[in-house]
């Protein structure tokens, strides 16, 4: 018993170690920031379109996506086809792989020197130094996270129900609306969550693709860039504060729905 | 009414063989089988939800092997249930209506109807995760119901319930099967086929063992197997000698022990014996009683059972006999003891291998 005790004070004294290595450089941030120069950067019409422009696109990034990532997901947590592993892996290259390689692994793509870049030109999109731009930088290396939990929260689903409501009538459209959607809803959630907040901080593949419009986390580099630190700390302050009221208010949402459900 | 027809189908290692069974309207018929014999996968495949690599499925006359699952009438209820989790009870009775076009009135009234069937209208407003296992039953009997189906499927329907609930299920499904639905019920346990099925078969290794009614099935196991699946207890291996010119049959268990049956049909090979506990009587001592196997033993475990007591005695093979608790009483038996206990010739069943 006493062993064990030990024990927990040692994980304890090594887990507050990590919990200071985290929140130490984030306090520190605010502290060195005066309150004047929160005020003024508040006020600040650049810094308030960035942030702005940085929320926009990480949701517009967030929401097309889904479209696309939760019939992918649902089809890899239920079927066991040739080449499952392989996808599965070509999915998680954006996370491994350097950002601003990633950037440029787009650019190549859709500069208009390309002929697929000359191909979306003519159908109307110009991504480079455009929202757009910033739009598909942050769904490129940000999908992964909701692929990956969508495709956990289906599994979760016991095939059972959806075997269960096809017999009972419904069409596989019908079962996928009624039965399994639902019912990973919360994973799903927790992966449009992550991947909203990977897009948000996202710099090294949005630089890359499209410098300006800036986004917040672009504004930052470039104050800290041609100003020095103390023009950039207040930035970077307001703007995890800003994120820090999106994801409490998201997870109030959630827990709430949590609740509901329960 | 159903005919399946020489249906195979693999699945990994697993593979289930020319399954043939014919069920008939408003039969209620029982497939019995261990866990992993293939008895799920044919009812999945009867629902529709596995496609067989061969053989045919007819439902009254028409051809619905390749059938879609919505359109073939057949409703199946999985064992755990399968009840929606973030529906309640009214709206996981009123799936099957939803996809149809029925209006509101019309639908409430079909479900009170049901509910009231199956005696859970208090239940209808209530979280499905807050209902016993019974109550789970009868609301996924119920969601079922409401597609009348032409034949139910039911998956082990009382493996996770307790005695007295197993009881109230029991009757429940015999009063659906008696206003004319009929069911195929799957199961490992011989008591749900005694006491529902008026056909019974025997599925293993996913072959079908055996068919027929429950007299046919439990008087006259086919094989060691359906003798141990109808929980027989008094099951040796056995060399049996039969002796045509002095009209008599010795088999020969195990510690060179011998025991008479009646000649009749057997013939001289190896297979196995069978004596149902029933039919042993227990005495403290030897009597000249009119069977003709008398045999001495110890008792070595007293057990209480439903329908009284199980004592198990050990003369180098273990026999069990079931009396009641009175003769217990009486004989003042007690694990230790030596009894001798007979039987009759004509109550030994010989299956030879």
């Amino acid at each position: 018993m006493r062993s064990f005790q030990s024990l927990n004070l040692v994980f304890a004294f090594l887990g507050g170690l990590i919990l200071l290595f985290i929140i130490a450089p984030l306090v520190g941030l605010f502290l060195s920031s005066s309150p004047d120069s929160l005020i003024s950067t508040i006020n600040d019409e650049e810094t308030v379109k960035s942030i702005g422009l940085t929320l926009w696109a990480a949701m517009a990034a967030t929401v097309l996506s889904a479209f696309l990532a939760i019939p992918l997901s649902y089809l890899l947590a239920r079927k066991n086809f040739w080449g499952h592993s392989l996808i599965m892996g070509i999915i998680n290259l954006p996370i491994v792989i350097p950002h601003t390689a990633a950037g440029i692994a787009l650019l190549g793509i859709v500069a208009g020197n390309s002929k697929s870049g000359k191909f979306l030109n003519q159908l109307g999109f110009d991504f480079i130094g455009n929202p757009e731009g910033i739009v598909l930088a942050m769904a490129f290396v940000s999908v992964p996270f909701l692929i990956t939990a969508a495709k956990e929260s289906f599994a979760a689903v016991p095939v059972k129900l959806e075997k269960a409501a096809l017999t009972l009538g419904a069409s596989p459209l019908r079962v996928f609306f009624t039965i399994s959607l639902p019912l990973a809803w919360r994973g799903i959630l927790s992966g449009l969550i992550m991947m909203f907040a990977r897009g948000m901080s996202e710099f090294g593949a949005v630089v890359i693709i499209a410098y300006h419009p800036m986004i917040t986390p672009i504004l930052i580099y470039e104050k800290f860039g041609a100003f020095g630190l103390k023009y950039a700390q207040p930035v970077a302050a307001i703007f995890m504060i800003v994120t820090l009221i999106v994801f409490i208010i998201l997870r109030i949402i959630t827990n709430k729905k949590e609740n509901v459900e329960r | 009414m159903l005919n399946v027809e020489k249906i195979s189908k693999s699945l990994g290692k697993f593979q289930l063989k020319d399954i043939e069974i014919e069920v008939g309207k408003d039969d209620y018929f029982v497939l019995l089988g261990p866990s992993g014999a293939g008895k799920s996968l044919t009812l999945e495949i009867i629902a529709g939800l596995q496609k067989p690599d061969s053989g045919k499925i007819f439902l009254n006359g028409l051809d619905i092997t390749r059938e879609s699952i919505q359109k073939r009438k057949i409703g199946i209820v999985f064992q755990n249930h399968a009840l929606f989790p973030h529906f309640n009870v009214y709206e996981n009775i009123a799936y099957p209506l939803n996809t149809q076009k029925i209006k509101h009135d019309k639908k409430k009234n079909i479900i009170y109807k049901l509910a009231e069937q199956l005696e859970i209208v208090p239940l209808l407003k209530r979280n499905v995760n807050s209902l016993s296992a019974g109550e789970k039953q009868r609301v996924a009997l119920a969601r079922v119901l409401t597609l009348k189906p032409h034949l139910l499927l039911l998956d082990e329907p009382l493996a996770s319930l307790d005695v007295m609930l197993k009881s109230d299920i029991r009757t429940l499904l015999r009063k659906l099967n008696k206003a004319g639905q009929t069911i195929i019920h799957v199961t490992h346990d011989y008591e749900d086929a005694v006491t529902l099925a008026n056909k019974i078969a025997i599925i293993n290794n996913g072959i079908i063992e055996h068919c027929g009614t429950p007299q046919d099935i439990f008087l006259k196991p086919k094989s060691s197997f359906i003798a141990k699946l109808t929980g027989i207890k008094n099951f040796f291996p056995a060399t049996i000698i039969v002796d045509d010119t002095n009209n008599t049959a010795i088999a020969t268990i195990s510690n060179n022990i011998k025991i008479k049956l009646a000649p009749t049909e057997y013939k001289t090979g190896k297979g196995w014996i069978i004596v149902r506990s029933e039919d042993i009587v227990i005495a403290n001592e030897y009597y000249e009683f009119s069977s003709n196997n008398q045999l001495k033993g110890k008792i070595i475990e007293i057990l209480n059972t439903v329908p009284g007591l199980e004592i198990i005695i050990d003369n180098g093979c273990k026999w069990a006999a079931l009396i009641t608790h009175e003769s217990a009483l009486r004989l003042q038996l007690y694990e230790g003891k030596e009894v001798w206990f007979s039987f009759k010739s004509v109550a030994v069943s010989f299956i030879p291998e």
